[in-house]
């Protein structure tokens, strides 16, 4: 009882915000509906992984399936929207746009409903519509800017996006096929169901449709060789909205790929699904740090960092096993919070230095003490280091990879990463400790909403990185149950 | 299973009728008017509506039916009707600067769908469908599916590009129609909505390249690289 009122409030209260923000139309008003939507969107969220003690719950005429993933995801994009409204209150007002802010917070609101939609959708039909209109939302959010770039970064998104997707659809599609020789030519298209058909189904065919749906959602994903758009899209959108897109829709996507990953576990194919999964996760992690090295924009920066940590996720669940799914689920909640407080830093400095090219950014730590030292511990979170939360999920990651099967794949990982801190924090050093002959003129300074949301995406992240409490490894490993019935 | 026991007569039906979706995806590619693509579009989807109502008759799936008269309206007229009336927004009429002549890129589309033919061959041989309609609309599910690849990669004209994706939705909804006529109803409608939706989405976009960009043609989109 308590949870479908969660559930309803999880999408009721952004249903509510774009229809406020569409009727009243003043931008402070829409402000404060969105806010007060993710608040509620974040207090409905909390609860969950909580409530749903041991078993899996279905809703609705089984459309709504809750169970332990479903319920992480949706805490990971809770967390994001609320930390990205807050944000969006400071930084949207930069853009001197008062007049369409109300259609900005109206898509934002319907951008939160769509990826909070996503993960608890029963059935695979309907969670590809729901991948597909984030997909349309979130259009118009990376074109919100009106200039050249953004356009070309918001055609480049729904052109690379749409035609992926439609892979993942012709996969669905030979998936329900294949269920029919089981099950008859109708029945429910649910995850459940359609894995208790799997051993019966036909490989070849299996294997075909689980190729198509992991390039057309990992498209979404951004794995790499896929992840063309996503650079384009989260360096031009406005920097809340690049905050959502990493951390709130890379995950949506992501968890269609496990949940069809833990149907094609349940049959004959044996570990060739796992190894595609780790070779994409590998190939992200390479192109990540190829581009990371070379990166002469800030948000591209982060953006590529974004391919990297979903390459790091997919090799968790490819890897498998107790330790892989729950390094993976881990490592998206880490992901989340640094990512968001890394876009919001960039958003900030980007703003400050009216530039994105890091050439151009010098002096950060010297003219912003709080929020330059907060960045700054985010870079050193992202790519890892201790003491912050991804270095225990990329940590545990690498120990679940440790099998005769993948080893190599932990030592190309291992080498990547460290390519990548070098790269990355090199960055870091030439913005705050490089000097110039000629100094640039002093920043401007940052609203206290643009700086706040850093401290709390900071906050959990240190204590996650400290202590892994023992309720949410347990909560982590049970979920391993529904994601990989075959443990190694 | 409904492919397993057809009559000759339904069977041929439905090859020719997915073999005239095909020819039309072949007409798409070898022609660089703009008109021709969406006439070719409009016609392909009246083949597609016409299937739904063959396999809804002979198969006994009533709620075809209404599939057929949703896709006749939605993919027939409304879609070739919002795309038309982006073209008349444009300036161009055709494609100007062709990366792959259409008299090339119908010898690529040829082999596509040998390779389709190839795939569909193996999967349906493990059902022991070999004989079936199956392997037909499997190829041409496949093939329109490269076709539409190819269009989006050798296109560059924005609305080449949106009608290349839609033969990809055309070449799944197609082969959908026949391998999994029991679909349920609620998605088949959803995916025919949202399809609208992209299209409106679509339309709004190319307004703003137009505005913001000027030009509609993805060989201008190279600002942002590395």
């Amino acid at each position: 009882m308590i949870i479908s009122g969660c559930l309803l409030a999880l999408w009721i209260a952004p249903l509510a915000a774009i229809i406020l923000c569409l009727l009243v139309r003043h931008p402070r008003a829409c402000e404060a509906f969105n806010l007060a939507a993710a608040a509620i969107v974040l207090a409905a969220a909390l609860p969950l992984p909580f409530l749903i003690a041991d078993h899996e719950l279905v809703f609705w005429d089984d459309y709504v399936l809750l169970d332990r993933t479903g319920a992480w995801v949706i805490l990971c994009t809770a967390t994001v929207y609320f930390l990205a409204s807050i944000y969006a209150v400071g930084y949207m007002r930069l853009l001197r746009e008062e007049s369409r802010l109300y259609i900005f917070y109206a898509l934002f609101a319907g951008f939160g409903l769509t990826t909070l939609i996503g993960p608890l959708m029963n059935s695979i039909g309907i969670y590809w519509i729901a991948i597909e209109l984030t997909t349309l939302v979130s259009t118009f959010l990376v074109a919100f800017e009106h200039v050249a770039e953004s356009m070309e970064a918001a055609w480049k998104y729904i052109m690379v996006v749409s035609a992926g997707i439609s892979l993942a659809l012709l996969g669905t599609i030979l998936f329900y096929w294949g269920g029919s020789f089981v099950l008859g030519p109708t029945y429910k298209m649910t995850w459940a169901v359609l894995a208790s058909a799997a051993p019966q189904i036909n490989p070849i065919l299996l294997l075909l449709a689980f190729l198509l749906v992991l390039v057309g959602y990992g498209t979404k994903v951004g794995l790499a060789p896929m992840h063309t758009w996503l650079p384009d899209a989260h360096s031009e959108a406005p920097a809340p909205v690049s905050a959502m897109l990493s951390g709130a829709l890379l995950n949506t996507a992501m968890v269609g790929i496990v949940r069809f990953l833990a149907i094609t576990r349940r049959t004959g194919i044996g570990e060739l699904p796992q190894l595609v999964l780790v070779l994409f996760g590998t190939v992200s992690l390479l192109i990540g740090a190829l581009f990371i090295i070379r990166q002469q924009g800030i948000k591209r920066l982060m953006a590529y960092s974004s391919v990297e940590h979903m390459g790091v996720v997919a090799l968790g669940f490819g890897f498998g096993g107790p330790l892989g799914v729950a390094g993976a689920l881990y490592h998206m909640l880490n992901h989340s919070l640094n990512k968001s407080l890394m876009f919001f830093g960039a958003g900030n400095v980007m703003r400050a230095y009216g530039t994105k090219e890091i050439d151009k950014i010098r002096g950060v730590g010297r003219y912003f003490t709080a929020q330059g030292n907060l960045w700054l511990a985010g870079a050193i979170a992202i790519t890892g280091a201790p003491p912050f939360g991804l270095f225990l999920s990329e940590f545990t990651i690498m120990r679940a990879g440790l099998t005769p099967t993948f080893s190599w794949a932990v030592y190309v990982m291992a080498v990547l990463l460290i390519v990548i801190f070098i790269g990355f924090m090199n960055h870091f050093r030439v913005m705050y400790y490089q000097c110039e002959a000629t100094e640039p003129p002093a920043p401007a300074k940052s609203s206290a909403w643009c700086v706040v949301p850093m401290w709390l995406a900071l906050a959990p992240l240190l204590v996650l990185g400290l202590w892994w409490p023992g309720g949410i490894w347990h909560y982590l490993t049970a979920a391993t149950q529904t994601l990989s019935p075959v443990s190694p | 299973m409904l492919i397993q026991h057809l009559g000759p007569l339904a069977s041929s039906l439905f090859s020719l009728l997915a073999i005239v979706s095909l020819l039309l995806a072949f007409v798409m590619l070898g022609s660089r008017w703009l008109k021709n693509y969406l006439f070719a579009f409009a016609a392909e989807s009246w083949a597609i509506a016409a299937l739904s109502a063959a396999v809804g008759f002979y198969g006994g799936y009533p709620e075809l039916y209404l599939i057929a008269i949703l896709t006749l309206l939605f993919r027939g007229l409304l879609l070739p009707y919002l795309i038309w009336r982006i073209i008349r927004r444009l300036s161009v009429d055709r494609e100007i600067h062709v990366i792959l002549q259409p008299s090339t890129s119908l010898v690529v589309g040829a082999f596509f769908v040998m390779f389709a033919l190839a795939i569909s061959y193996r999967v349906a041989s493990a059902f022991h469908l070999e004989l079936t309609v199956a392997v037909l609309a499997l190829t041409v599910l496949l093939s329109m599916k490269l076709i539409g690849f190819l269009m989006l990669a050798v296109r560059h004209e924005a609305i080449s590009q949106i009608l290349g994706l839609l033969v990809l939705e055309n070449g799944i909804f197609l082969g959908s129609q026949i391998l999994v006529p029991g679909m349920p109803l609620l998605i088949e409608m959803v995916i025919l909505f949202d399809l609208l939706i992209i299209v409106a989405c679509f339309g709004t976009l190319v307004g703003y390249l137009l505005t913001h960009v000027g030009s509609t043609s993805s060989l201008d989109l190279r600002r942002l690289v590395g």
